[in-house]
C-alpha cells in the first residue's frame, strides 16, 4: 500500500518524507543558537508537540465512536457530546467513590454504552434513514441530557485525579537544552498524558484488528458498503448495529474520563468535544478509524501549535484546516466510501 | 402562479391557496382571508396591548421568526438546512456596532445609518454566501456539521479577536437611529418596524418559492440529478438560495441588535444557532409562516416558563429542559412541526365529520 502510494504520488511522498525527517529532527536534534531566535526555546515546541499528539489521542477517542457510528449507520448523533460528557461525570464518581481510576473507565464505558443502546432501539431504529429527524432528535436529546447533568451536577468543574503511581512526570530521552556547563536538560513530561497516548494507539490498533480480522468486523465492514445486501444474506443486521452503538456510545464515555483526567469536565464541554469531533471526521474522512485517527492528530497539533505559536487565533487555524480539505477533498483525507 | 405551490403546504398552514384566476394580480379579493385577520389584528395590535408586550414578545418573535424564516426557505425549498443563519444575523450586528454608533467608541467608526446599513447587509450576505459555497459541496447531513462547524469558529473568533470584534464583551449600546423625529427604539415604532420588516420577508419568501428561481430550487431540493441533466446549474442556484436567505437573516441581525441594544459573542455562539433551528422546526418548515410560529411559541416560553415553573413548585432553571422535552415531543411525532400537527389534526377532525365527509379535511375557512 505505501509502495502503491509512492508511485502514484512520487511528488507528495517526497514532501511527507521531508516534513517528517524534518519532524524528526527538530525533536531529537539539540538546537543550534539560532533557531531558538527564530522559532522560540524548545521546550517550548516539544512541549506543544506532545500535548497536541496528546490531545489528538484524546479527540481520537471521542472522534472514533462518533464515525463509527456514522459510517455503518449513517446516523448523526449529536448527542455524541453529551454521551462524552455523561461518561466523565459518571467516571468522576465512581473514581471518587471507589478510589480505582481504572474502575471508572469500566463504569463510564458500561453505563454510556447502554445508554447507547437505549438510544439505538428507542431512537434512531425508528428513525433510520431520516437524516434531518435524526439530527434534530438527537439536538433534542442533548438539549435535554445536558439540562439534566447541570441538574444533577452543577456548573462546577470536576477533575478526575489520576492514581498515584500515574502523577507526576517523566523524564524523556529527549535533550531540551544544553546548560552553559555541558549538561543536557531532558523534557519533564506528565506521565498519565503518555499513559493515554499510548492507550490510544493500542485501542486504536485493537480497533483496527476488530474491523479487520474478526467475524464481527467483518460484517461490521459489509454494512458500512452495503447494509441492505447485508441483511438480505440473512444478517441480523440491527444487532451488529446495536452492537457497534453500544461500542461507539462506550468509546465516547471512556474519552469523558480521559477528557476528565487530562482537563476537567463542566458545562459547555459537551459541545466543544461535538465539534471536534465533527471537525475531526471531516477533516479525517466520515466513517473511517484510520481517518479519524489522522484527523484527530491534525487538529490535536494544530490546536496546540496555534495557542503556543499564534495564541488569539488558535480556533481559527482549526477551522481554516477545515476548509482546506473541504475545498480541496470534501470527502475528507481518508475516506472510506469512494 | 399559485398553481405551483404545494397544496399540503397551503393547507398545512389553513390557508388555501387560491387557483390562478383572470384575476389581476393587485386584486385584494385574491388575499385569502387569513391573511386579512391576521394581518389586521398584528396592524392593531399596539392599541391594546403593553409596551412590554409589544417589544419583548412580538418584536423579538417577529426577529426571531425572520431569522428562522431564512433557515425555512433553505432547509424548505433548498433541501439545506443551515446552521449559520444565526450567525449571518450576527455578521449583520456586529458590523451595526462596528461602523456604525456604540459605547466602544475605540472601535466603533461612527458612521450614520444610512449607509451603515447597506454595509452592515453587504458584509453578512458575502459572510452568507461564501459559508452557503462551502455547505453546498456537501449535502445532507455533512451541510449540517459544516455549517454548524462555520457558526462554532465565528463564535471563537468574535469572542478571541478584541481588536474588531471587542472579545469577550461585545458592543453594548447600538441604538436605532431617530428618523423623521421618530424614535425607533420605542416600542411601538420599534414594533411597527420589525412587522414591517417581517411582513416584507415573508412575502418575499412565498413570492420567490413560485418564482422559477424558487421552483427551480425545489426542483433540486427533489432530485439534484434530474435538474442538472436538464441543464440548471444546481451548485449556482443553491449558493444563490443561500445569498437570499443571507439577507432575510441581515436584516433580521441588524432588527435583534436593535432590540437588544447590544451584540456579544454569546449571541453568536452554538446555542442560539440550535434555538433557531429549534424554533424554524417547532414551527414547521414547509411554509413561511412556520418559523414565526415558533418563534412565538419560543419567545412566550422562554419568558414565562421560568414563573409557570416556579408556580408549579420546580426549579426555575429548568427551563431549557422544558424547551428541548417540547421540542422532542415535536419532532419525535410530527416531524413537520406544529403546521404537520395542525394539519393532521384537521385531516382528523374532517374524517370524523359526517356532513361534509373527506371534502372538509382538504378544505378550509379561508376559501
Amino acid at each position: 500500500m505505501l509502495t502503491r502510494f509512492f508511485e502514484r504520488h512520487p511528488f507528495w511522498s517526497v514532501i511527507i518524507l521531508l516534513a517528517v525527517a524534518i519532524l524528526l529532527w527538530l525533536i531529537f536534534a539539540v538546537w543550534p543558537d539560532g533557531l531558538e531566535d527564530v522559532i522560540g526555546k524548545k521546550k517550548i515546541f516539544l512541549n506543544a508537540l506532545f500535548n497536541g499528539v496528546t490531545l489528538g489521542a484524546l479527540y481520537f477517542f471521542v472522534a472514533s465512536g462518533f464515525t463509527l457510528i456514522f459510517g455503518l449507520m449513517r446516523n448523526v448523533n449529536l448527542a455524541h457530546g453529551s454521551l462524552y460528557m455523561l461518561g466523565g461525570y459518571i467516571g468522576y464518581e465512581v473514581a471518587d467513590a471507589t478510589g480505582w481510576w481504572l474502575l471508572s473507565f469500566v463504569a463510564a464505558f458500561i453505563v454510556v454504552g447502554l445508554l447507547g443502546i437505549v438510544l439505538q432501539y428507542v431512537v434512531f431504529r425508528r428513525m433510520e434513514g431520516e437524516d434531518l429527524k435524526q439530527t434534530l432528535v438527537t439536538i433534542g436529546i442533548s438539549i435535554v441530557l445536558a439540562d439534566i447533568m447541570l441538574w444533577i451536577w452543577g456548573g462546577d468543574f470536576y477533575q478526575i485525579l489520576a492514581p498515584k503511581w500515574l502523577s507526576g512526570p517523566v523524564t524523556l530521552p529527549l535533550v531540551t537544552a544544553v546548560k552553559s556547563s555541558g549538561d543536557a536538560v531532558f523534557l519533564k513530561y506528565p506521565i498519565v498524558r503518555l499513559v493515554i497516548l499510548i492507550a490510544a494507539i493500542v485501542v486504536g490498533i485493537l480497533m483496527w484488528l476488530a474491523l479487520n480480522r474478526t467475524r464481527v468486523g467483518m460484517l461490521v465492514r459489509a454494512g458500512v458498503d452495503d447494509r441492505d445486501m447485508l441483511s438480505a444474506t440473512g444478517v441480523r443486521i440491527q444487532r451488529v448495529f446495536i452492537l457497534v452503538f453500544a461500542f461507539g456510545a462506550g468509546m465516547a464515555g471512556v474519552a469523558g474520563v480521559v477528557g476528565g483526567t487530562f482537563q476537567s469536565i463542566a458545562p459547555g464541554e459537551d459541545t466543544r468535544f461535538l465539534l471536534a469531533s465533527l471537525v475531526v471526521v471531516i477533516v479525517g474522512g466520515m466513517g473511517s478509524i484510520p481517518g479519524a485517527a489522522l484527523g484527530a492528530l491534525i487538529i490535536g497539533m494544530a490546536e496546540q501549535f496555534g495557542s503556543v505559536y499564534f495564541p488569539t487565533y488558535a480556533v481559527v487555524l482549526t477551522f481554516l484546516i477545515m476548509v482546506l480539505v473541504l475545498a480541496f477533498r470534501p470527502q475528507g483525507l481518508i475516506s472510506s466510501r469512494r | 402562479m399559485a398553481v405551483a405551490e404545494n397544496p399540503d403546504n397551503a393547507a398545512s398552514a389553513g390557508i388555501v391557496s387560491v387557483p390562478a384566476t383572470d384575476l389581476p394580480w393587485w386584486d385584494i379579493s385574491r388575499i385569502p382571508a387569513a391573511y386579512w385577520v391576521v394581518g389586521v389584528i398584528l396592524v392593531i395590535l399596539p392599541a391594546f396591548s403593553s409596551n412590554f408586550v409589544l417589544f419583548q414578545i412580538f418584536g423579538w418573535s417577529l426577529i426571531l421568526g425572520m431569522i428562522a424564516l431564512s433557515l425555512m426557505f433553505l432547509a424548505g425549498y433548498g433541501g439545506m438546512v443551515s446552521l449559520v443563519q444565526m450567525t449571518v444575523a450576527g455578521v449583520a450586528a456586529y458590523m451595526m456596532a462596528i461602523f456604525g454608533t456604540s459605547a466602544i467608541d475605540t472601535i466603533s467608526v461612527g458612521w450614520s445609518w444610512w449607509i451603515t446599513i447597506p454595509i452592515a447587509i453587504i458584509i453578512a450576505m458575502i459572510f452568507g454566501t461564501v459559508s452557503g459555497a462551502l455547505a453546498v459541496r456537501t449535502e445532507g447531513i455533512y451541510t449540517i456539521m459544516i455549517t454548524l462547524a462555520i457558526a462554532a469558529a465565528f463564535f471563537y473568533f468574535a469572542r478571541q479577536n478584541y481588536v474588531l470584534f471587542n472579545g469577550f464583551s461585545g458592543f453594548n449600546q447600538v441604538l436605532p437611529p431617530h428618523v423623521f423625529g421618530v424614535d425607533w427604539r420605542a416600542p411601538v415604532p420599534f414594533y411597527y418596524l420589525t412587522l414591517f420588516w417581517a411582513a416584507l420577508a415573508y412575502l418575499a419568501v412565498l413570492y420567490v418559492s413560485r418564482s422559477p428561481f424558487g421552483l427551480a430550487l425545489q426542483g433540486i431540493r427533489d432530485n439534484p440529478r434530474r435538474m442538472a441533466a436538464l441543464g440548471f446549474n444546481v451548485t449556482a442556484h443553491r449558493v444563490a438560495a443561500y445569498t437570499f436567505a443571507s439577507f432575510i437573516a441581515a436584516v433580521g441581525g441588524i432588527l435583534l441588535v436593535w432590540l437588544n441594544g447590544q451584540i456579544s459573542p454569546g449571541a453568536v455562539s452554538v446555542g442560539p444557532a440550535i434555538d433557531i433551528l429549534v424554533i424554524a422546526v417547532v414551527g414547521g418548515i414547509r411554509h413561511p409562516v412556520g418559523p414565526f410560529i415558533g418563534a412565538i411559541i419560543y419567545v412566550i416560553l422562554r419568558t414565562f416558563a421560568l414563573d409557570i415553573l416556579v408556580s408549579l413548585g420546580l426549579a426555575g432553571e429548568r427551563f431549557q429542559l422544558l424547551i428541548g422535552i417540547g421540542f422532542l415531543a415535536i419532532v419525535f411525532w410530527s416531524s413537520d412541526g406544529v403546521l404537520g400537527l395542525w394539519e393532521r389534526w384537521r385531516q382528523r377532525a374532517g374524517r370524523r365529520d359526517p356532513l361534509t365527509g373527506e371534502a372538509a379535511g382538504s378544505s378550509g375557512e379561508g376559501g
